[in-house]
């Protein structure tokens, strides 16, 4: 850690952390639509912006999160840096927007303040929502807590900028849990980011000096392609991030990791899992541990692209792995055990695939814990955990 | 050769025109230079662009691209002279039985 | 410079590619196209046929209008206004149908020229009913039948729309009026705000006309007063397309397939009569009967 680097530590909420971090990101057009839990973050955004701390800025507020991301697609066509917020129902109404914006390639930021999907309608935390972006060819960062999601914004400019990536970048942080919560936060230095993120100058945008068009229309002889090449632009972004990641850590003294972290990396039973209930996990890794279990906890931080062969390499000689999930694709399993499954393929190791935490179901710590603990002793297998029993009438 | 793609399918400007549409129809328009008196209605009318109002020595007329003519008639059909006339190309040209 | 390529794949006779080329002439090329899906997005940005001599943008079918108020500012952000207007050029279908983020723009009012090019139903995927397709019009998907004789239900008024809107200026023109949308779309790039011009663009292939006679037909739509030429300025009627001797709604109806039902079965006689009620309607709510002395 450079010692020059003095950390200046406030107790601010989630939604101000993400404000803050994208006002020192300098986006040139912000365009968002209020939605439960990510509406204080635009709200945070709208007062700075009213208060004239924005420059070369055009804030909108969009009539819907659909009108919302294309209002973006324009902008960063257009040359601009562009942010916006959403989460849940809205993220859903933005999906046929935002797929279009992977294929042309715009770099758009945006927080993603997790929530579970309707029907039944449910403001309340899950991860459903991101997860069916999953095939968007957007780039899925997870983060724990405010100050990761806080250092993530810059780094979500840097790596989606980058000219090997080019695609929309989305932060993934758990409404309420984090949004609504107040953590110390060292909220950053202007000239840090200026330093660490050069301003936005696309080799290729919308300008009558160079009459360029976007968004044509590919027909079968070279659709493949450009699909090919979005699928090599998220293999190139994985050293990209690892590039960015190592590079953040230089800068601001804070090194998350790489697209995983890993606690007891020699450990004979992991736990995996994505967001804030890995800040949980910890502690119940280490109570653990006292009690005499082998255990180790990996944080999967980079959903999209998905850390295949580092997972593998860090669960070569794991004997049970417990993935944690918070969202499951209705019909099979759990959406993070789907793909762990499918990157430890030929491995010998045990996955137990649990639900937890749908819709905001409150996750103890001793639940938690009992979990992992049964799990490992072989008395827990896969399924929802935390549900009531309970018979489907129709009235 | 390897093919070369733009990032995120941008195309370069005005590539229609390496696309010749000149055979499409089977009909084209004919202009009388004569009756001609280079008003530039048609210009305004082509969908296509490809009938332009051009001078040649002290001539001043209007003159069909037929690289491009899809031989639709809306020239014929505004010309306030009546000096164009679509005429069916010659292998479109028949004898009845 | 050319702003609309030779060589694009719209049909021979196609009234909207004449439209197209008068709207890039008045802006003189200096303008951000956002084109919505359609006739015109498939005929002009075929990857590496793209025909197009301005900048140029398709998304998707429904968000054209949010996508150019996101050029709009972004050009104002970047301090780059001066370089063009922002342009919408959309469908029917794109604009009365499909076409939600058309409300947003108008709301916030950006700095926009969004022009729907109206032929009537969605033509490019083979002549489909849309919102601005008029009553008694046989379309794939309200064909003439034993039941229904074409599309019951009226033509979406998206001047009324656009003018409830507080647009700054709202006109119709027609691709057989070069110099009048030429000049509307002048004088719309005068304007700051939202504005919204509707060109009626005839259609080959969707209407059943030849190229021969997609001006005669252009022009029956107005001199019929079934398609009024209007224009608004800040809500107020500034100026409407006066008609000398307004013909019966026939005399433009029989010439085209899409309403040759209405003179096959007897119940056609209705229909007619009811469209000529509209075109009597359009003529009297614009004051387009020219008097005779």
């Amino acid at each position: 850690m450079p010692t020059e680097v003095v950390w200046m530590m406030k107790v601010v909420r989630g939604f101000y952390s993400v404000a803050h971090a994208v006002k020192l990101c300098r986006p040139n057009v912000i365009c968002a639509y209020p939605i439960t839990p990510q509406t204080e973050i635009v709200e945070n955004i709208a007062e700075m912006y009213a208060n004239g701390e924005f420059e070369n800025c055009r804030y909108i507020t969009a009539e819907s999160e659909f009108a919302a991301a294309s209002i973006l697609v324009g902008a960063s066509a257009a040359g601009a840096r562009t942010f916006t917020a959403t989460c849940s129902q809205g993220l859903i109404l933005m999906s046929e927007v935002l797929f279009n914006a992977a294929g042309m390639r715009l770099p758009i930021v945006l927080v993603n303040t997790n929530r579970a999907l309707s029907a039944p309608l449910s403001i309340w935390n899950d991860l459903q929502d991101s997860m069916a972006l999953r095939d968007a060819g957007i780039i899925q960062l997870y983060v724990e807590n405010n100050q990761e999601a806080h250092d993530a914004i810059p780094q979500a400019y840097k790596i989606a900028e980058n000219r090997k990536v080019l695609l929309p970048f989305m932060v993934c942080m758990d409404g309420f849990k984090l949004t609504h919560a107040y953590e110390p936060v060292d909220l950053l230095d202007q000239s840090l980011v200026d330093n660490f993120l050069p301003p936005y100058k696309p080799e290729a945008y919308l300008t009558t000096k160079k009459p360029l068009a976007f968004g044509c229309y590919a027909p079968p002889h070279v659709y493949m392609e450009f699909r090919v090449a979005m699928q090599n632009a998220m293999e190139r972004a994985k050293s990209v991030m690892r590039d960015v990641f190592r590079e953040w850590a230089e800068v601001s003294g804070r090194n998350w990791g790489g697209h995983l972290e890993v606690v007891h990396p020699d450990a004979k039973f992991f736990v995996v899992s994505m967001g804030s209930i890995v800040g949980l996990l910890r502690k119940v890794v280490e109570e653990l541990r006292k009690e005499g279990i082998d255990v180790g906890l990996i944080k999967l931080r980079t959903f999209r692209p998905f850390p295949a062969e580092d997972l593998r390499k860090e669960l070569s000689s794991a004997e049970k792995i417990i993935v944690l999930d918070r969202s499951i694709s209705l019909g099979y399993e759990g959406n993070l055990s789907i793909e762990l499954k499918s990157a430890l393929y030929g491995f010998s190791a045990e996955i137990i695939s649990m639900v937890i935490g749908l819709g905001g179901r409150d996750i103890p710590k001793e639940f938690l814990k009992d979990l992992i603990k049964n799990a490992i002793l072989g008395k827990e297998g896969s399924g929802f955990k935390g549900v009531k029993e309970f018979e489907e009438v129709i009235p | 050769m390897k093919l070369k793609i733009n990032l995120g399918a941008i195309s370069e400007p005005l590539q229609s025109e390496n696309f010749k549409t000149g055979d499409w129809g089977t009909e084209w328009a004919q202009v009388d230079k004569e009756k001609c008196t280079a008003c530039r209605i048609c210009e305004q009318f082509c969908p296509e662009g490809c009938i332009e109002v051009k001078e040649l020595g002290d001539e001043k007329f209007a003159v069909v691209d037929y690289n491009y003519c899809k031989g639709c008639g809306v020239c014929a059909s505004v010309c306030p002279q009546e000096a164009i006339k679509m005429e069916t190309k010659e292998i479109f040209k028949f004898d009845a039985y | 410079m050319r702003y609309f390529g030779r060589g694009h794949g719209a049909c021979p006779g196609c009234g909207l590619a004449i439209a197209v080329r008068n709207v890039l002439n008045a802006l003189e090329g200096k303008c951000f196209v956002a084109n919505s899906t359609g006739c015109l997005e498939i005929i002009s940005s075929q990857y590496g046929k793209n025909a197009w001599g301005v900048p140029y943008i398709h998304s998707l079918f429904d968000n054209t209008a949010a996508v150019a108020s996101g050029i709009s500012e972004a050009l104002k952000a970047l301090r780059r206004e001066d370089e063009g207007k922002v342009v919408v050029l959309a469908g029917d279908g794109a604009t009365a149908d499909i076409g939600l983020t058309l409300h947003g723009m108008f709301d916030r009012n950006h700095d926009v020229i969004y022009i729907c090019l109206d032929n009537e139903a969605y033509q490019n995927t083979g002549h489909q009913q849309s919102g601005l397709t008029p009553l008694g019009e046989a379309t794939t998907t309200t064909p003439a039948g034993k039941l229904q004789l074409g599309k019951m239900g009226r033509k979406k008024d998206m001047v009324a729309i656009a003018l409830a809107h507080g647009s700054p200026y709202v006109a119709t023109s027609s691709a057989v009026l070069p110099a009048d949308i030429r000049r509307k779309v002048k004088k719309a790039a005068s304007i700051e705000g939202a504005k919204y011009i509707q060109i009626h663009c005839p259609c080959v292939t969707g209407w059943g006309i030849e190229g021969k006679d997609v001006v005669k037909v252009g022009n029956l739509a107005i001199e019929t007063a079934l398609y009024p030429i209007v224009e608004f300025e800040n809500g107020k009627l500034i100026t409407a397309r006066k008609i000398r001797d307004r013909k019966p709604v026939e005399e433009y109806l029989k010439l085209q397939r899409r309403f040759r039902h209405l003179f096959v079965d007897p119940r056609g006689r209705e229909i007619i009569a009811e469209i000529q009620k509209i075109a009597d309607h359009n003529a009297e709510k614009y004051g387009l009967d020219l008097k005779k002395d």
